[in-house]
């Protein structure tokens, strides 16, 4: 795994549900078929109310008009990240669209399953709520050994918690890979 | 052990096991449907392999349910990827949208089908799989990797949950629905009060409802984040079972020592009618509450407020009356649909009823609940204001994002469509 993940911050409230990370609309597109893969990226969060879009002053796309990448590698949110629906397009989404770690309060249990046995991106939970400490566009490293996350925007560092016992499948990239090595499937 | 402890430990096949223990467990079925099978297919044969056949063609139940009345492209080609793979791999439980064996929304299906029985494990690629906890087995919803490692395998980690017991006393009042009941236990342990938790529903109040009833408790758990409902199997679980299925089963009870994480009591004649309000089901009121709030649809259907028990509610209040906004009813199933013909009150059937009240009634499917397709009957395409029998609220959940959507029994809602303001439904009720 590698060590560090740096990008810039999009930051989002409580209970941002799935709905709101890929609106059920758009759930048709094949994730097996490139142009249609790409959908998901181009409509990630594309369902959050837009004066919570990208805190504190919302109104902040999170994919530019026409695209399907972010210029947003990671996600501060609070509590209940994730509620809703068991779509695993949700992840998936926001991996497509470039996001490399969620940093919540607190998940909703089906989102972080799929997050973890996906292998889309790091779930991490704040020891406090974040959401109100980083701004959208602050610049953010994460060290994952350390569970440490610095806002270099603001020169500020925050405990993360440690990932427990799902460490081991997300360190392996997912459940099938986990499940591999661990000799539970064949190889 | 607690009944969900006890159904864990013997599909772990090990006589004890402990909250929060993180166990692998044998599947009796896994569920899937057009918005998730087509992902979990692509992913259990990129994993697998191309000719690789699923554990147990006699355990996966294949049931499209949401996206079929809808001329989107997309929608009609995930269908046909689940014809396909039905046809390579020889899988017997499939529901066909477009033939005789087509039947509707899965949850309620696959109760209908004798697939819910006391003490099995259920895995569904739906979060509403929680829905089958009613008939004291567990179900709880999965993503697509994990149900395509169930496709091969048969088999699943699971973090074992501690149980929240909700005790419902006394007799329900003649206007109150496991809808009002569910609603009120959310607003009070609010949207995340049971993540990674086991509910469990007890009490006079909850063995007197009859099974559809108990679905629609258990259906909404996951609003509370809750990752299965459960309520024991007692001589109405094992009447509904025997009468769709001769498939053996297994009933569990606590044991007198089993430990739970909390107990919630409730009196059943102090809890009113519910609604909550926008985006949250936690946002419950009471319906008297909510006067003032103009409405421009009512929606009934889904597997949480689309069964034959829901529909009889609504008539009941809909008989010899007019609706004074656009009501939508949508049958979960075909066989709730058919019963809309064989079910009467005072001699009319449920469908003069609601044809005579000036209802739009829709074909067995999911529906608006969940938005989808722009084309999908009954969706919120603009600002309008709902007053639905689904169950979640959400920006934008039944289509477009300046939609709103109130959350709320059958007969809060069919009471509400006579008036075109949210209405308690004691008012007509009690007429």
């Amino acid at each position: 795994m590698n060590n560090m993940i740096s990008g810039k911050a999009y930051v989002l409230g409580n209970d941002v549900d799935t709905d709101q990370i890929i609106p059920a609309e758009h759930l048709v597109y094949n994730m097996d078929e490139p142009e249609e893969r790409r959908l998901y990226g181009m409509y990630a969060l594309s369902g959050v109310p837009p004066q919570k879009s990208g805190l504190p002053k919302g109104n902040i796309p999170f994919v530019p008009k026409n695209s399907d990448k972010s210029i947003y590698k990671i996600i501060i949110a609070g509590k209940n990240f994730g509620c809703g629906s068991s779509r695993e397009h949700a992840p998936a989404a926001l991996s497509i669209a470039g996001v490399q770690a969620v940093v919540a309060l607190s998940y909703a249990r089906i989102f972080y399953r799929n997050t973890v046995d996906g292998g889309f991106l790091i779930p991490f939970e704040s020891k406090d709520s974040l959401f109100n400490k980083i701004r959208t566009g602050d610049e953010i490293t994460i060290r994952q050994d350390m569970y440490i996350l610095k806002n270099i925007t603001t020169e500020k560092s925050y405990n993360l918690k440690s990932l427990g016992e799902v460490a081991g499948i997300v360190e392996t990239g997912g459940l099938f890979l986990y499940a591999k090595r661990k000799n539970l499937i064949s190889k | 052990m607690t009944i969900t402890e006890k159904i864990l430990a013997k599909h772990a096949n090990t006589s004890h096991v402990n909250p929060g223990e993180n166990i692998w467990i044998d599947v009796d079925v896994l569920m899937t449907h057009d918005v998730c099978g087509p992902p979990t297919i692509g992913i259990f044969k990129k994993q697998f392999g191309e000719n690789a056949k699923v554990w147990d063609s006699q355990k996966i139940v294949i049931i499209p349910d949401h996206y079929i009345f809808t001329k989107d492209k997309h929608a009609h080609r995930n269908v046909q990827i689940l014809r396909e793979f039905v046809q390579e791999q020889g899988l017997p439980y499939f529901y066909n949208p477009g033939t005789e064996q087509y039947k509707g929304v899965c949850h309620v299906a696959l109760a209908e089908e004798g697939f819910n029985l006391p003490g099995s494990v259920l895995f569904g690629t739906d979060s509403h799989t929680c829905t089958a906890g009613a008939f004291g087995m567990f179900g709880t919803g999965i993503g697509n990797t994990d149900a395509a490692f169930v496709m091969g395998t048969g088999k699943l980690w699971i973090k074992v949950p501690e149980t929240m017991k909700f005790i419902i006393e006394g007799e329900l009042p003649p206007y109150l629905m496991a809808k009002d009941i569910i609603l009120k236990i959310i607003n009070d342990i609010g949207v995340d009060g049971a993540t990674y938790k086991a509910m469990e529903f007890d009490g006079e109040g909850i063995f007197s409802l009859n099974m559809e009833e108990r679905m629609t408790l258990c259906n909404m758990v996951i609003e509370a984040g809750g990752k299965n409902g459960i309520i024991q199997a007692d001589e109405k679980t094992i009447k509904y079972v025997k009468a769709r299925t001769d498939r053996e089963f297994e009933i569990y009870q606590n044991d007198s020592d089993a430990t739970f994480e909390s107990i919630h009591i409730f009196q059943a004649h102090k809890i009113e009618p519910m609604v909550a309000k926008p985006y949250l089901p936690s946002n419950g009121v009471p319906a008297k509450t909510l006067k003032d709030i103009q409405l421009d649809q009512c929606y009934i259907g889904s597997c949480t407020g689309g069964k034959i028990t829901d529909f009889i509610a609504a008539a009941r209040i809909l008989n010899n009356q007019q609706v004074k906004v656009k009501t939508i009813v949508v049958p979960a199933t075909r066989e709730v649909d058919a019963k809309f013909d064989s079910e009467t009150i005072h001699g009319k059937t449920l469908r003069k009823i609601f044809t005579d009240a000036g209802v739009e009634l829709g074909p067995p499917s999911c529906a608006a609940c969940l938005g989808g397709p722009p084309d999908t009957f009954g969706r919120l395409n603009s600002d309008e204001i709902c007053i639905s029998t689904t169950n979640r609220n959400f920006h934008g959940r039944m289509g477009s994002k300046k939609s709103q959507t109130y959350l709320a029994s059958p007969y809060t809602v069919a009471a509400s469509a006579i008036t075109g303001n949210i209405t308690d439904p004691r008012e007509y009720l009690e007429k």
